[in-house]
């Protein structure tokens, strides 16, 4: 009986807590028009969340384009065709790799600071006494953030894509010896702009409304002490990486459209 | 915290270099340069077997490409294949008597049309249709025919 009363618990807990993120993404959608008129609070952000997150984004971009092409390379040899190197990487990074993984470093790096940074604000009632002024947090505070991040991934994401394709030229022409011509002309007859660039970036848009969404949610609803902080960052990428992972199925699957 | 104006620096910075990594990928990774016809016109043509050619595939003439497959139908009298090509608007006079077959770049490559160009004075318009086509190849019957020819020619030596 008691474990029963514990489950219904947990489920209208979470139930109460997604309504209340998505009455809060309502509020910050609100706020943002307002934003329109300070526009240089959302850049402050986009630099914060953007500029600062480039560094990892670049060098992880062209390690995993890299990588992608030595591996690549060692299973097309075996069927001959090593010119495809090009198409293979590029598909890869532009459908798959490059929104998720730029998705799931932007939550470890960017939205992880977000939520501790909102959180602390919270524990050490910053929020509260902005309101006591009448100005309104979540204009204030949540939505540059939140708009800044959604600014900044699809961004990070076609950096990340076209530092890969790089990577991957510089291992598959540069040490594996694939012709250049071929790299480039297989990529371009195979890459469609519409079914493969455009759905990279519908990708990483929902990803970064996403992982945005639930980081600046969690250091919002934080429990306002240093315990509460560490589990909300915590959580943010928990929640995050597993929503990326999710979505990229679902989106996936719609719009390739086979399944 | 850094001052305003170095802050707007890297972030104009963040922003056109995303742009135009965005732009690297359209037109260097993709084929946004070379994806469309320009105003192009219409041609039909009717084959027996089009095999594994798809919609978008390439029109070819002398191997360059010239087009593209808009639509395959079938045309459920004549029990014949009919495919709707886009052809570049610049490539005006293909003669009339053109014929046009299903090929294969390469082993397994894609399939393609390939148009050899006729003899005739007249040019293909729009809504025209090619007279003389060639199907594809289907490997199956080709191994089926190289098969039966092999017992033809070795059962009368015995």
């Amino acid at each position: 009986m008691n474990t029963l009363r514990v489950l219904g618990g947990i489920v209208i807990n979470s139930v109460e807590r997604v309504g209340r993120a998505a009455m809060f993404l309502y509020e910050v959608l609100l706020g943002s028009w307002e934003l329109l008129r300070r526009f240089y609070l959302v850049v402050q952000q986009v630099y914060a969340v953007g500029v600062l997150t480039l560094l990892i984004i670049l060098v992880s971009g062209l390690f995993v384009g890299m990588v992608l092409g030595l591996q690549g390379y060692n299973t097309l040899v075996k069927f001959g065709s090593a010119n495809s190197l090009g198409l293979l990487v590029a598909l890869s990074l532009v459908r798959e790799l490059g929104p998720v993984v730029t998705a799931l470093l932007f939550a470890g790096r960017a939205g992880s600071a977000l939520t501790a940074e909102i959180g602390l604000m919270k524990a050490t009632e910053q929020l509260a006494g902005m309101e006591m002024m009448a100005v309104n947090p979540v204009t204030r505070v949540i939505a540059p953030r939140f708009l800044g991040g959604v600014i900044a991934m699809p961004l990070l994401t076609a950096l990340f894509s076209a530092i890969g394709v790089m990577g991957g030229h510089l291992v598959g022409v540069g040490l594996l010896g694939v012709d250049a011509g071929a790299f480039w002309s297989q990529m371009q007859n195979g890459v469609d702009f519409h079914d493969d660039i455009m759905n990279g970036v519908i990708k990483s848009v929902v990803f970064g409304v996403v992982v945005t969404w639930i980081s600046v949610f969690e250091g919002y609803d934080a429990v306002p002490t240093s315990e509460g902080v560490a589990s909300a960052t915590n959580r943010t990428v928990v929640y995050s990486s597993l929503a990326v992972l999710g979505l990229d199925f679902i989106l996936t699957a719609l719009t390739l459209g086979e399944v | 915290m850094i001052n305003r104006k170095s802050l707007e620096l890297w972030v104009g910075l963040f922003v056109a270099a995303g742009i135009l990594a965005l732009a690297m990928l359209a037109f260097k990774v993709g084929n946004l340069t070379s994806a469309d016809v320009m105003d192009g016109y219409k041609v039909t043509a009717r084959f027996d077997n089009v095999g594994g050619l798809k919609v978008k595939a390439a029109v070819t003439m002398a191997g360059v490409r010239i087009g593209r497959v808009s639509a395959i139908a079938f045309d459920n009298k004549k029990y014949q294949a009919l495919v709707t090509m886009d052809i570049d608007g610049r490539y005006q006079n293909i003669p009339k008597d053109s014929s046009a077959s299903i090929l294969t770049s390469g082993l397994l490559g894609d399939q393609y049309v390939g148009i050899e160009p006729g003899g005739d004075e007249a040019s293909l318009q729009n809504g025209d249709s090619f007279l003389r086509t060639q199907s594809a190849l289907v490997l199956e019957k080709l191994v089926g025919q190289v098969i039966f020819n092999k017992a033809g020619e070795s059962a009368p030596a015995k």
